[in-house]
């Protein structure tokens, strides 16, 4: 049997497996941080996000949740004016270049970034940052499955969804700015050996992967 | 830019002698793919297939990093490589707007080689003559004080430069 531990987190006592990763920990006891990148069975965490930071007391910088393995008598906060800061800048460097159309986007309603915006109390138009577009092509080229790379927030669960229940088609090309998900040679979907589990689709915490919505018109 | 049946069996046999003298150790990805660009001058897709079915990964994942990393090329280099400089002193002098001029007049974009092979173009950091900014390199010779106007002066030199080269030849004859 593990060692179970307990910690604070905002005050709250609670208790948990030693080494699990802070974020888990505090998503079980219905404490939110904001997270999009993370995924409880990863084996190298991409931390790539930066949303989920935390204050820990003995620690002289916040610190990512994710990347944080819980131990006895740690005393978390998950806000705090330097917390605050550096998630409101995560925030809108991803809103700088995320399309915004909630009204037509099928993610509206069930939105990881909505989610943040609403929790964290924070614009989904960036205010500081200019909003640069990409323009990128939207691939409906396998019936029942729609990517527009225009949404996406390069959290990289589709890559790991399909690597799991598809093919294994979809990775991280390019760099900086440029970076995008896409297949090899960066062909569309339907040239790409892809399965159309719509896995991808369903793990998409945005808007990015969708079903198709017109998929009976095919 | 479509490659020749003899280049993608020059290109398959030449990844195939590389990766025979590597394990399939993931860390190994990047030695293998660095030795196929020096022996081939780029790395074509059936040499990142090659590679992913050696080290049983995905073949995006190749793609992955060969679009990483600039030292990679997808297409091979032309006969004349232009190398457009984007150090800071060019890149202030409106090095972007020579980029679009040579995009332009060549039908490429950076990275590509136009469909007669004839010119391939780059990006380079700083070549070390910013009083000649914004400057172009191609091949060896190195061009300051580019315009538009000279990308189109540059061409048509090269031009003329190939009929009298094989106008010489056939006089030669």
């Amino acid at each position: 049997m593990t060692d179970r531990i307990t910690l604070v987190i905002d005050g709250k006592t609670v208790s948990a497996v030693a080494g699990e990763m802070l974020l888990w920990v505090a998503l079980d006891n219905d404490i939110y941080i904001p997270h999009l990148c993370g995924s409880r069975d990863d084996q190298e965490k991409p931390a790539s996000c930066r949303l989920c930071f935390v204050e820990v007391d003995g620690r002289p910088l916040p610190v990512t949740a994710c990347t944080l393995p819980v131990s006895e008598g740690l005393v978390v906060r998950t806000g705090g004016e330097r917390v605050d800061a550096l998630v409101a800048t995560g925030f809108e460097l991803l809103m700088s270049n995320h399309r915004l159309d909630c009204k037509n986007c099928p993610a509206n309603g069930d939105c990881a970034l909505q989610q943040i915006a609403k929790t964290r109390k924070l614009k989904l138009k960036p205010k500081k940052l200019p909003v640069l577009e990409r323009d990128l092509t939207v691939d409906d080229s396998v019936p029942g499955i729609l990517f527009d790379p225009n949404k996406c927030v390069l959290c990289g669960h589709c890559i790991k969804a399909c690597l799991r229940d598809g093919n294994g088609i979809l990775g991280f090309t390019r760099r900086g700015f440029e970076r995008v998900i896409s297949t090899f040679g960066d062909l569309p979907l339907a040239e790409s050996e892809c399965s159309g589990c719509g896995s991808c689709a369903a793990v998409c915490p945005v808007g990015a992967w969708s079903a198709h919505l017109h998929a009976e018109a095919f | 830019m479509e490659l020749t049946a003899e280049e993608i069996r020059i290109a398959a046999n030449t990844t195939g002698d590389v990766l025979a003298g590597f394990s399939d150790s993931r860390g190994n990805l990047i030695p293998a793919l660095q030795q196929v660009q020096n022996k081939l001058g780029y790395v074509p897709r059936v040499a990142m297939q090659k590679a992913a079915a050696h080290f049983r990964i995905p073949a995006v994942e190749v793609y992955g990093v060969i679009t990483f990393y600039n030292q990679f090329r997808l297409t091979p280099p032309g006969k004349n490589q232009v190398k457009i400089c984007m150090g800071t002193a060019c890149h202030m002098r409106g090095a972007n707007i020579i980029q679009e001029a040579w995009e332009r007049r060549l039908q490429i974009k950076v990275g590509e080689t136009t469909a007669d092979r004839e010119f391939s173009l780059e990006r380079v950091a700083c070549v070390g003559c910013c009083t000649m900014a914004p400057v172009v390199v191609i091949n060896e010779e190195v061009n300051g004080k580019i315009t538009p106007t000279r990308v189109d002066g540059l061409l048509f030199a090269h031009e003329l430069d190939k009929k009298n080269a094989a106008e010489a030849k056939g006089g030669a004859e």
